[in-house]
C-alpha cells in the first residue's frame, strides 16, 4: 500500500506537466531505473489498466482537482468537453475542476481507435459510470469518516459535507486508489439533475486555438530537438538503386543522412535547411520504379474489371428474381465516387526520441495502444519499451498518414539516438501519400407495384476494402513497404467499412444485397464514414429516382417506407424547415436521408441550390439538417459536427477526386485538388431532437451521406441532369459539353 | 550564410541569426517559439501561416525573413498580450466556438483582423471574399463567417 501511495502521489504531481512529456510505464520498468526521455517526465504509474475498475478513469488530485484518462483523442470532435461534462454532471463539479487526459498508453485503458463516432458511445459512458461510481463510493467513505448517514451528504466541486460537518474528496482517500469496480447501480445525475450534460458548454481548448497557446503536436518542442524530412520516391511501387553519397556528404547543414533499404531521409539541426536538403538529396537518388496504375481510363470501368472477393451480404428469405422483372414499374442505376482525399489542413506529424533501446513517439494517431502494437512489428523493441502519447493534431476524418509520419519518425530516431526527432510531412507528401477513401461503384435496381411501394430491391458494391489500419502489423505501415526488412504490402481491411449502410433503412420485403471487393490501384483507408458516404448517396439518390417514376413527393416516399418513428419525425421536420422556400429559377431542393450504420444518429438533410445553366456554376445557398442522436451531451457541439460534415461532404459531392497519372497521384496542393472554400460555403440550419432517456448516438459521421445525397437530388431538380457520378461540378461539365458518361 | 537580423515581432524587438531566405513561418514557430502560424501547404494556397506586416494578413510559409525590414509584424499571440482581453476577433471566434481541429483558426482570426482594420463593417460577401484564401477543412466556415459579421454589426 505504501508503494502505490507513492506513486500515485508522483503520478498526481506529474499530471500537471503530462501534456509536453511522459515516462515509460507498466510493470516491466523498474521505478529505479532512469526512465526519462525529457526531464519534465512524469513518474510511471505501477498499476495494471483495468477498463471495470474507477482508477482506470479517474484520478482525484491532491488540489482537489479531478483527472479523467480516457483511451480516446481529440480529434476536433470537441471530445474532451464531452467526457469533462458527463464527469462533471456525475461528481457534482464545475468543469473548471476537471482535467481530461487524453489517450496514451500505460496511463489510459485501452480504447482501440478513435473512430467510427463512437466515442461518446464508449468512451464518455465509460467515465459517466465511473464517476458516478467514485462517486458513490466516496459518499459512503464521508459517512463512515463524518460518522453522518449518506443521505445527509452532498458532493459539490471535491467537498462532502452534512450535518455541519465536512471533508474533501483527496482527504478522504488519502492517497489511495479506489481500488474497486466500477458499479452499475450507482444512479446517474445524467437521468435526475441532468445540470451540465445536454447543455452547450464552450470547448474551452478553442480559447487555446484562438490565443495560439501549445495545442497541436506541431507545436511540441524539446529542447535539442531536430528536424527531419523523407525524400520520397517518385511512384509507390519503387525501390532505390543507387544514391550518389559523395555528393549528399557535401550538403552543408546535414546532421545525417538515413538510409535504410529504400526509404531515404535527411536530418538537420533547423527545420527550413532540412527542408532544402531533402530537395538537395532527390537529386543525387536513383529510383527503380513501374508505370503501373491505370491512367486515362475511365475509373470506374477500370474497378469494374477487376477481380473481386465478392459476397452476398442479405438475401432475403422471400428474395425472388422475378419480383423486380414483374413489377409495373422497374428502374435501374449505377452510381460512382471517386477516391477522395482526407487532406488535413495541417500535414501528418510525429515526435520520436529513442535512448538506452527506449523509445517515445508522440502522435496524432487515432489508436496509441494499436499504433504500439504495429511499431513492436516494425522496429523489433519489446511494447515495454515503447510509449506512444497522443496529441491532438490537424483534424483527421479518418486514417491519414498520422501512424506512418510517427513510424517513420521512430525508424529516424533509432537511426539518430539521444535526441527528439520532429518529422512533419509536406503538403505534396500529404496528397500523394496518405490512404485514400477508396472509389465506389453502386449500381441498383428496384421494382415497385402500382401503389408506388418497393417490392424487390437488388444492389451491388464495388468496392476496396476500408480501415487498413496498422493494428499491430506493420504491413499496414506505410514506410514498413521500404525499408526492405521482410514486411510486405498492405494487409485487407475492414470488408464492414465497405458495406457499410448498403442496407437500406427502408422498409422492403425482398432485398438482394451483394458486395464485390476489389484491389484498387491507389492506396487507401478509412474515410470520416468509409463506405456509408458513397452508399447513402446512392440509395437516396435512387430514392428520388424511384419516387419521381412512383409521381411522389420525395420525403413522402420515404416516409412511406420507414417504421422508425425517430426516423420519419426527422423527416417530418425537415419538411417544416423547406417547406416555405421559394425557389426561384435555376434553384432546386433536395433531400437526403439515413441513420449512420442504420444503427448510430439519425440525419435529414435539405439542400438549396442554384445552378447557373450558362456556365454550370454550382451554388449551395442553404443546408438543413434534422438530427436525433438520443441522448445529446452538448448540443452546440454536436451541431459543429453535422456542420462540419455537411460541409465536407457537399465539398467531397461538388469538387473532389484524386487524379493520378501512370506513376503517381496528381494533385499535390490545393490548386490541383480545390476543396469547398468560405464563397462557396452555404448558410446553415440545423435542428437536433434531444432524447435525454434514451443511450447517445454517435453523430460525427452522421451528415456526409445524406447531405451529398441532398445536393445531388437538389442538383437534378435544379438543372433535369442526374448526377450519378461524382463529383457533380465535372459532371455538370461534361453533361453541357454533351459527352456520354461511362455506360454500365 | 547566416546574417543577423532585427525585427519587431508582437511589439518586441528580436534579433534573429538565420539565413535571409528562411520563410517567416520556420523564424515565428522555431526561433520566437510562436505557436500561432501553422504550416499548411508552404505555397501560399491555405493561409493557416498567416501573420500581419504592418497590419496586413500576409502568408508567413514563403516570406522571407529578409523582406520584413522595419516593418511590424504582428502573430496571433501579439493580438492580446498575457492576461490581456482577448482581441475582439479572438473572443468572438470563442464565443461562436468556430472551430473544429483549430489548426485553421490562427490564419482565420489574421484575416479577418486585418479586413476589420481595413473597414469596421464589411459585408457577408467582403468578409467571405476575404477568407477566401484560408482553407477549413472541418467545415467550420458557417460559424467563422457569423463570427467576423457580429463584430461588423456592431
Amino acid at each position: 500500500m505504501e508503494k502505490n501511495q507513492q506513486s500515485r502521489r508522483a503520478f498526481i504531481q506529474s499530471l500537471g506537466v503530462l501534456a509536453i512529456g511522459f515516462s515509460m510505464s507498466g510493470t516491466a520498468c523498474s521505478r529505479s531505473e532512469k526512465q526519462q526521455a525529457d526531464p519534465s517526465a512524469p513518474e510511471i504509474r505501477t498499476r495494471e489498466l483495468d477498463m471495470e475498475e474507477i482508477d482506470s478513469w479517474l484520478v482525484i488530485r491532491e488540489d482537489g482537482r479531478v483527472t479523467i484518462m480516457t483511451g480516446k483523442m481529440e480529434l476536433g470532435q470537441g471530445i474532451t468537453t464531452a467526457i469533462a461534462q458527463v464527469a462533471a454532471e456525475e461528481l457534482n463539479m464545475n468543469m473548471s475542476l476537471i482535467d481530461v487526459h487524453l489517450a496514451e498508453t500505460g496511463y489510459t485503458p485501452d480504447e482501440g481507435y478513435t473512430a467510427g463516432s463512437r466515442s461518446i458511445e464508449t468512451s464518455a459512458m465509460s467515465v459517466r459510470r465511473a464517476a458516478a461510481s467514485a462517486r458513490e463510493y466516496l459518499l459512503e467513505m464521508a459517512s463512515q469518516e463524518l460518522s453522518t448517514p449518506k443521505i445527509a451528504l452532498t458532493l459539490e466541486d471535491g467537498k462532502i459535507s452534512g450535518q455541519g460537518k465536512s471533508t474533501a474528496i483527496y482527504t478522504l482517500l488519502n492517497g489511495k486508489y479506489f481500488e474497486t469496480k466500477i458499479s452499475s447501480d450507482a444512479p446517474l445525475y445524467a437521468n435526475s439533475e441532468r445540470k451540465i450534460v445536454g447543455r452547450s458548454v464552450a470547448r474551452m481548448d478553442i480559447k487555446s486555438m484562438v490565443t495560439g497557446k501549445s495545442h497541436f503536436i506541431h507545436d511540441l518542442r524539446f529542447p535539442d530537438m531536430v528536424h527531419a524530412r523523407i525524400v520520397r520516391p517518385p511512384a509507390q511501387a519503387a525501390k532505390l538503386t543507387s544514391v550518389a553519397t559523395q555528393a549528399i556528404s557535401k550538403l552543408p547543414g546535414l546532421a545525417k543522412f538515413i538510409r535504410i533499404g529504400s526509404l531515404v531521409a535527411v536530418i538537420a539541426e533547423d527545420e527550413y535547411q532540412t527542408i532544402k536538403l531533402a530537395k538537395a538529396v532527390s537529386h543525387h537518388l536513383t529510383w527503380d520504379y513501374q508505370k503501373a496504375l491505370p491512367a486515362n481510363r475511365s475509373l470506374m470501368q477500370h474497378i469494374r474489371s477487376l477481380p473481386t472477393d465478392s459476397k452476398i451480404d442479405e438475401k432475403s428469405e422471400a428474395w425472388s428474381d422475378s419480383t423486380i422483372a414483374n413489377s409495373p414499374v422497374r428502374h435501374r442505376a449505377a452510381y460512382f465516387k471517386p477516391y477522395i482525399m482526407h487532406a488535413a489542413n495541417g500535414p501528418s506529424c510525429g515526435i520520436a526520441r529513442y535512448e538506452d533501446g527506449k523509445l517515445w513517439v508522440w502522435t496524432h494517431s487515432q489508436g496509441v495502444y494499436p499504433l504500439r502494437g504495429a511499431l513492436v512489428d516494425l522496429l523489433g523493441l519489446a511494447e515495454e519499451h515503447i510509449h506512444v502519447k497522443g496529441v491532438p493534431g490537424s483534424g483527421c476524418y479518418g486514417h491519414n498518414g498520422a501512424d506512418d509520419v510517427a513510424a517513420e519518425a521512430a525508424l529516424l530516431a533509432m537511426e539518430f539516438p539521444g535526441r527528439h526527432v520532429r518529422l512533419q510531412w509536406m503538403r505534396e507528401e500529404e496528397n500523394a501519400w496518405e490512404p485514400y477513401g477508396t472509389a465506389m461503384v453502386l449500381e441498383v435496381e428496384a421494382g415497385l407495384d402500382s401503389q408506388g411501394r418497393i417490392k424487390g430491391w437488388k444492389y451491388d458494391l464495388w468496392s476496396d476494402d476500408h480501415g487498413v489500419r496498422p493494428g499491430g502489423d506493420a504491413d499496414n505501415l506505410m514506410p514498413a513497404w521500404y525499408i526492405e526488412k521482410g514486411h510486405g504490402e498492405a494487409k485487407s481491411g475492414f470488408r464492414g467499412g465497405a458495406t457499410r449502410n448498403s442496407e437500406p433503412y427502408y422498409t422492403i420485403p425482398q432485398l438482394h444485397l451483394q458486395s464485390h471487393i476489389f484491389r484498387g490501384p491507389l492506396r487507401r483507408s478509412s474515410l470520416r464514414g468509409l463506405g456509408a458516404y458513397a452508399n447513402v448517396f446512392a440509395i437516396e439518390s435512387f430514392m428520388d429516382e424511384l419516387a419521381e417514376k412512383a409521381n411522389i413527393d420525395p420525403i413522402d416516399f420515404r416516409i412511406r417506407h420507414l417504421n422508425d418513428e425517430r426516423a420519419i419525425a426527422c423527416l417530418k421536420q425537415l419538411a417544416n424547415q423547406i417547406r416555405s422556400i421559394k425557389k426561384q429559377n435555376q434553384q432546386g431542393i433536395g433531400i437526403g436521408f439515413a441513420r449512420y450504420k442504420n444503427q448510430a444518429a439519425y440525419c435529414a438533410v435539405a439542400a438549396h441550390v442554384r445552378v447557373d445553366q450558362q456556365t454550370n456554376k454550382v451554388e449551395v445557398i442553404k443546408l438543413w439538417a434534422v438530427v436525433d442522436a438520443g441522448e445529446v451531451i452538448n448540443p452546440d457541439g454536436l451541431k459543429n459536427q453535422i456542420e462540419g460534415g455537411m460541409v465536407q461532404s457537399i465539398s467531397w459531392g461538388l469538387m473532389e477526386e484524386v487524379n493520378f497519372d501512370d506513376t503517381q497521384v496528381t494533385n499535390l496542393n490545393w490548386d490541383s485538388y480545390p476543396i469547398l472554400r468560405f464563397q462557396e460555403a452555404p448558410a446553415i440550419h440545423i435542428d437536433v431532437i434531444d432524447h435525454p432517456h434514451e443511450v447517445p448516438l454517435g453523430a460525427g459521421e452522421a451528415a456526409q451521406g445524406p447531405a451529398t445525397a441532398a445536393l445531388v437530388n437538389a442538383v437534378y431538380q435544379a438543372t433535369g441532369i442526374r448526377v450519378r457520378q461524382l463529383p457533380v461540378i465535372k459532371a455538370l461539365k461534361h453533361s453541357a459539353l454533351g459527352l456520354k458518361l461511362a455506360e454500365l | 550564410m547566416e546574417n543577423v537580423f532585427k525585427i519587431l515581432v508582437n511589439g518586441k524587438d528580436c534579433q534573429i541569426k538565420a539565413d535571409p531566405e528562411t520563410p517567416m513561418l520556420y523564424i515565428l514557430r522555431n526561433n520566437l517559439t510562436l505557436n500561432g502560424p501553422k504550416f499548411g501547404c508552404g505555397l501560399v494556397q491555405c493561409g493557416a501561416c498567416m501573420m500581419l506586416i504592418d497590419g496586413v494578413a500576409v502568408p508567413s510559409c514563403t516570406y522571407p525573413l529578409q523582406n520584413v525590414g522595419q516593418s511590424e509584424v504582428t502573430t496571433l499571440e501579439g493580438l492580446s498580450q498575457e492576461g490581456e482581453q482577448l482581441h475582439p476577433v479572438q473572443q468572438s471566434f470563442f464565443e461562436e466556438q468556430a472551430a473544429q481541429c483549430g489548426y485553421c483558426t490562427n490564419g482565420l482570426i489574421m484575416a479577418s483582423v486585418a479586413l476589420l482594420r481595413r473597414k469596421s463593417n464589411p459585408s457577408e460577401t467582403e468578409i467571405r471574399a476575404e477568407l477566401q484564401r484560408n482553407i477549413c477543412r472541418c467545415g467550420i466556415h458557417a460559424r467563422a463567417i457569423r463570427a467576423v459579421k457580429k463584430l461588423a454589426d456592431r
